[in-house]
């Protein structure tokens, strides 16, 4: 029997078996969009047809790095910003399982920013969502790096003096290879895009909006949203990096001023992942490192057999 | 200085290929049957400045640089700056030749290049007036002009080389088989031809010294490596297979041997975008299944703080390495100090708990490495290696059967999938991986792994149930926190059973101790032998263990001491505070001898700051510091 017999298990997945069993305490406010990511990701997973046992969630500090309590699955609990680079690891010491990330606006593209430029620069094969409520919600409502200019929080009580992040444009000048945005607000197309982005071969990073009824009740700008794909209005290929980003410096500006659009933004699938690379380059081996240690049969090198003769 | 000894010291600037020709001596003096050991000097800069390597050869195993040095090849800096910046700088391609001047003994051989220093520049150092107050022999050569004649000016250092086999009459066939090794076609023509030349011009020279290279021969195969090596080569044997890093100087050793070797044994390694993902990186690995080490120096290990934290809640296994340079902040990038056990020992936040090693010499790198990383994984604790860039970049030989070990691959406590099956398992259908009361007493709760079935679980900062998940109960928050500290004592127990890392030094009786840990341990070794040569009565422990901290073992030996000496390199006696901490007496025995200049102790300094601080005298060097008892 294999180490990971839970990997490639082929039968239907189901939705509920990514509830737990018995319910954590819930602690997220009633009316939270967070509520809308865990539903989306819940649905998304029998189109991707994983076991929990298979997948890896990792995530950040806040209220969304509670995620993990209702999402059954193995999951890593990290710390503030600092989910991508554990989840990284992960990844490339067992490629055959599925990782995937999430974070806050704070934690990932404030305090974790520098390892998300560098995961999207990577190519890493794994999902980054991003609950982007544009506020520090566990902290009490302070001012996150996707609050509008002129934001006004205990913490800058005249207003934020700075422009928001631009979290699509900067991932997709790091090297991210499926980029979207999508809110807790239309279930649907998050499901797909989670699914889709799951499935990429690359990294992939979502956007997604989501709604704090406690610290930020102005962000009401969420409803009514425009899928882009199924708007006539916007034109542009997903798959051309010129277009794309052009597409998505104007949505981050729209995104502060009423209408707020939604969809993919970039889908490239010629770019092999970072594993990918590192396997032809030969710096990662071809099965999966973590297997090695349950291998009866692998055979541990000495030292004494491989370097000491260089030093004689 | 003792008889029958030979420290040659290579004098140049970075870049001048000091340090690799300094190696090659080594070895090929180890090769002819000789002990060696070398001690690296070198600025942080990449080109020009002064950096020497002195490689010490004795008939019997070497425990520390010696004192002072005997033979100076002084190569002069070929990359000093434009003649513009003089003013400032002085004349900066002399440095290797006059900064050299203070630790030549008397008598010594001084080898300089004339083809590279004006001779009225050397009349102007006072060269001439210094050989003759300390009877040197002045040796100046064209290394330059010969190195030129068969190949490149660079070749400077091979002509050195034969120059030195002249004087000391030990022959160039050991040098001519490793240039042999290490080169070829015109490149390898050309350096022994200057290897050759420069060897007959300095043997018609006639240099009347009395210098004499010791004759020994091992009795079983050695090896020369640095502690680095000796480091990375423990993790290897062990099974790690995973290491990330970003580049912070002496860490930086490690880092690059690791990222060599590890894709030839199937291995993973990530340089990364700073120190807080390089320990992350590890953690993640480590979550899943595979064995994995990070690691950096003071500033870099100041970031891994949060990380660190996170694999003691968590419980995941890491082996982190400390390179200490001098500090605070990035303090003196290229020089050893002892300054930041009280760093490794107490940073993040919380009732922490980690082990820490601070391995004394080679030897030590390779079986505390293999020692850190048994432990972390058994224990499911972070395990960091403390040393200095003293041992980093130090050479030494020892038997090649040092290494002739085993490899250790298991991943310690973490269960198959038939073993997860049997295993307890919350009415959710969650693992329980955190445990209250492991089954077999240990306070190790056997963990699963990502992919494997029926073993899900929640990794958390937080304080959290058996399961995982997010918990403020006071009753599960005392069963945790006491598991996780209970691991400490468990591990004391193992560490006295398995692996006994202090070292004990000189006659067992004696009156006075010496209290030693990490790098200075071999120093004051030899010190100890020539305090007792001198007639005072003392012995020396050298501690490893920094935590769990081996109370039983140091308060024993303390019992047996009237009074002991803390040697450490620092300024605020860190480790003395650290043993009167965990003995909780024993205040008004240890008095400390602290150097915090920039450069290890030498022998005869510890053997004077023994004396005049026993004899109640104020310390006459001024770049030691004596702090008497204080009490409890």
């Amino acid at each position: 029997m294999s180490a990971f017999s839970a990997i490639g298990e082929d039968r239907e997945i189901e939705r509920d078996e990514f509830t737990p069993g018995i319910e954590p305490q819930a602690t997220w406010c009633p009316g939270c969009g967070d509520f809308g990511v865990l539903k989306a990701l819940k649905q998304a997973m029998p189109e991707v047809g994983r076991n929990p046992d298979e997948i890896a969630l990792f995530t950040g500090i806040g209220c969304s790095g509670k995620l993990n309590s209702y999402f059954n699955s193995y999951g890593f609990h990290t710390i503030h910003g600092r989910s991508l680079p554990v989840a990284r690891a992960a990844k490339l010491a067992n490629p055959d399982v599925e990782v995937i990330a999430a974070g806050g606006d704070g934690d990932g593209y404030g305090i974790g920013g520098n390892h998300l430029i560098h995961t999207a620069r990577e190519n890493h094969d794994m999902t980054y969502i991003v609950f982007n409520n544009e506020i520090f919600g566990l902290t009490k409502g302070q001012t996150s790096p996707t609050s509008p200019k002129g934001h006004k929080s205990k913490t800058q009580p005249h207003g934020s003096a700075k422009s928001p992040i631009r979290p699509l444009s900067q991932s997709l000048n790091a090297g991210a290879t499926y980029i979207a945005r999508t809110a807790a607000v239309n279930p649907n197309q998050a499901k797909e895009i989670i699914a889709e982005a799951i499935e990429h071969d690359g990294f992939a990073h979502i956007d997604f909006l989501t709604q704090c009824p406690t610290w930020n009740k102005d962000a009401k700008h969420y409803v009514p949203y425009t899928d882009i794909q199924q708007s006539d209005d916007y034109d542009f290929d997903v798959s051309n990096r010129q277009e794309a980003a052009e597409m998505m410096f104007e949505t981050e500006n729209k995104l502060y001023e009423g209408e707020v659009l939604t969809g993919r933004y970039y889908v490239e699938d010629e770019r092999p992942s970072y594993g990918e690379e590192k396997r032809q380059i030969g710096e990662m081996p071809d099965d999966p490192l973590a297997e090695r240690y349950f291998d009866e049969d692998a055979e541990w090198e000495r030292t004494y057999d491989n370097l000491l003769e260089h030093h004689k | 200085m003792t008889d029958n000894e030979l420290i040659w010291r290579i004098a140049g600037g970075s870049g001048d290929g000091i340090d690799s020709t300094s190696q090659n001596f080594a070895k090929a003096l180890m090769r002819s049957g000789l002990h060696v050991f070398t001690h690296r000097h070198y600025p942080s800069r990449i080109r020009g400045g002064h950096t020497f390597v002195e490689v010490r050869a004795k008939d019997e195993p070497v425990q520390s640089r010696g004192d002072g040095y005997n033979f100076l090849l002084a190569l002069g800096d070929s990359f000093a700056r434009n003649p513009q910046d003089e003013a400032y700088y002085g004349k900066e391609e002399l440095k290797p030749l006059y900064e050299n001047f203070d630790d030549l003994r008397e008598g010594g051989v001084l080898v300089y290049d004339e083809g590279l220093l004006d001779d009225e520049d050397v009349a102007e150092i006072g060269l001439e007036e210094a050989a003759e107050e300390n009877g040197w022999h002045l040796v100046p050569m064209d290394l330059r002009g010969i190195a030129k004649e068969h190949g490149r000016e660079i070749m400077r250092n091979t002509a050195g080389i034969g120059a030195t086999a002249a004087i000391l009459d030990i022959g160039t066939e050991e040098f001519e088989t490793l240039i042999e090794e290490n080169m070829s076609g015109d490149m390898l023509e050309a350096n022994l031809n200057v290897l050759q030349d420069a060897y007959e011009a300095a043997s018609e020279l006639d240099v009347d010294h009395d210098i004499e290279v010791p004759e020994s021969s091992h009795d079983e195969e050695q090896v020369i490596l640095s502690g680095s090596n000796a480091i990375s080569y423990g993790a290897l044997d062990e099974g790690c297979r995973f290491i990330s890093g970003y580049p912070m100087t002496p860490w930086t050793d490690v880092f690059t041997i690791m990222s060599q070797h590890l894709p030839e044994f199937g291995g993973i390694s990530e340089q990364v975008e700073d120190e807080i993902a390089a320990a992350a990186l590890a953690l993640g690995a480590s979550h899943m299944g595979v064995k994995s080490m990070s690691g950096s120096s003071g500033g870099g290990f100041a970031l891994m703080s949060e990380p660190l934290g996170l694999a003691e809640m968590t419980e995941t296994p890491i082996v982190l390495v400390e390179a200490m340079r001098a500090g605070p902040s990035t303090g003196m990038p290229t020089k050893p100090e002892q300054a930041d056990l009280e760093h490794v020992l107490y940073t993040s936040q919380g009732d922490s708990a980690r082990v820490v090693f601070a391995p004394a010499n080679i030897r030590e790198c390779y079986t505390q490495t293999r020692a850190a990383f048994r432990i972390a994984y058994e224990y499911q604790i972070p395990a960091i290696v403390v040393y200095d860039q003293k041992i980093q970049g130090e050479l030494r030989n020892l038997p090649a059967s040092h290494f002739d070990e085993e490899p250790n691959a298991d991943p310690g406590s973490v269960l198959t999938e038939a073993e997860i099956e049997e295993a307890a398992h919350h009415a959710s259908g969650k693992f329980k991986r955190f445990q209250h009361d492991p089954e077999d007493g240990s306070n190790v709760s056997p963990r699963s792994v990502p992919g494997q079935k029926d073993g899900r679980y929640l990794a958390t900062g937080n304080e959290h149930n058996e399961e995982g998940h997010i918990s403020e109960d006071p009753e599960n928050r005392i069963a945790q926190m006491e598991r996780r500290l209970q691991k400490l004592d468990d591990i004391r127990a193992d560490l006295d059973e398995n692996a006994d890392h202090q070292t004990y030094y000189g006659p067992e009786d004696a009156d006075y101790g010496i209290l030693v840990w990490g790098s200075q341990q071999d120093t004051v070794f030899e010190a100890v032998d020539r305090l007792n040569e001198n007639g005072h009565s003392v012995k020396a422990l050298g501690v490893s263990d920094m935590a769990p901290y081996p109370v039983e073992q140091v308060s024993e030996w303390l019992d047996s001491v009237d009074e002991a000496l803390v040697v450490e390199m620092n300024a605020t006696a860190q480790f003395r505070g650290l043993t009167q901490k965990e003995i909780g007496k024993y205040g008004d025995k240890l008095s400390s001898l602290l150097k915090y200049n920039g450069n290890p102790f030498e022998p005869a300094e510890i053997v004077d700051g023994f004396e005049t601080s026993i004899n109640g005298e104020d310390l006459a060097a001024s770049n030691m510091k004596y702090l008497p008892a204080a009490g409890d």
